[in-house]
């Protein structure tokens, strides 16, 4: 019972990976690298009871958390170009400045 | 025995859907579109398997620790899904809005 749902989520994933491979545009990229991480955390949680030992869940919830807190940073350093937005806001250009 | 059934047919429509939601994602021709596949199908995927696991376990730490999951991902998939769609549109990436962006 859970090798097809094992092999469902492996379908979706190499799908997702199709789609962050041929995305065109960068978000698109970022939204299958998402759905990759759901998945996975789904992945650990099936294998969690596959093979019997339930303690890899803490695993999935801590995939989960960082997945969601990685998807918003990376959109952050997409869209404002620079992590650490320095004194000078002025620079709107996406350099990462040196200084 | 009911509770077999029953996890098994909830474990099957989550992995279905996640397929059907991996294969919306080569189908769809723009990203807004796209967006629809992989926000809506991953949260429900999500929510389905993991019900489909505790039911398996019933009343024990396991069914708690999966609880957490299925409700951080209840909360947090869409919430992603937006931060991506109003980055994309801060960004400058414009939806489609008619067939004229198709035929070119």
């Amino acid at each position: 019972m859970y090798i097809v749902v094992t092999i469902a989520i492996l379908i979706t994933m190499a799908l997702a990976l199709a789609r962050a491979l041929l995305g065109p545009t960068v978000y698109d990229r970022i939204s299958a690298v998402n759905m990759f991480g759901t998945k996975t955390v789904l992945l650990i949680a099936v294998f969690a009871f596959f093979s019997g030992r339930t303690d890899l869940l803490d695993i999935a919830l801590v995939y989960a958390l960082i997945n969601f807190i990685g998807v918003v940073a990376v959109l952050r350093l997409v869209q404002y170009g620079d992590f650490h937005s320095s004194a000078k806001t002025s620079t709107k250009t996406g350099k990462i400045n040196s200084e | 025995m009911i509770i077999d059934i029953l996890s098994g047919l909830l474990l099957a429509c989550g992995g279905l859907l996640g397929v059907i939601g991996g294969i919306g994602i080569h189908r769809f021709p723009d990203f807004y579109s796209r967006l629809h596949a992989v926000g809506t199908t991953d949260t429900l995927c999500a929510i389905l398997i993991i019900l489909g696991l505790i039911l398996q376990t019933g009343l024990t730490l396991d069914a708690f620790k999966l609880l957490l999951i299925l409700f951080f991902l209840f909360f947090t998939s869409p919430v992603a899904s937006h931060a991506l769609a109003n980055a994309a549109m801060h960004g400058g990436l414009k939806p489609w809005l008619s067939n004229a962006e198709i035929k070119k």
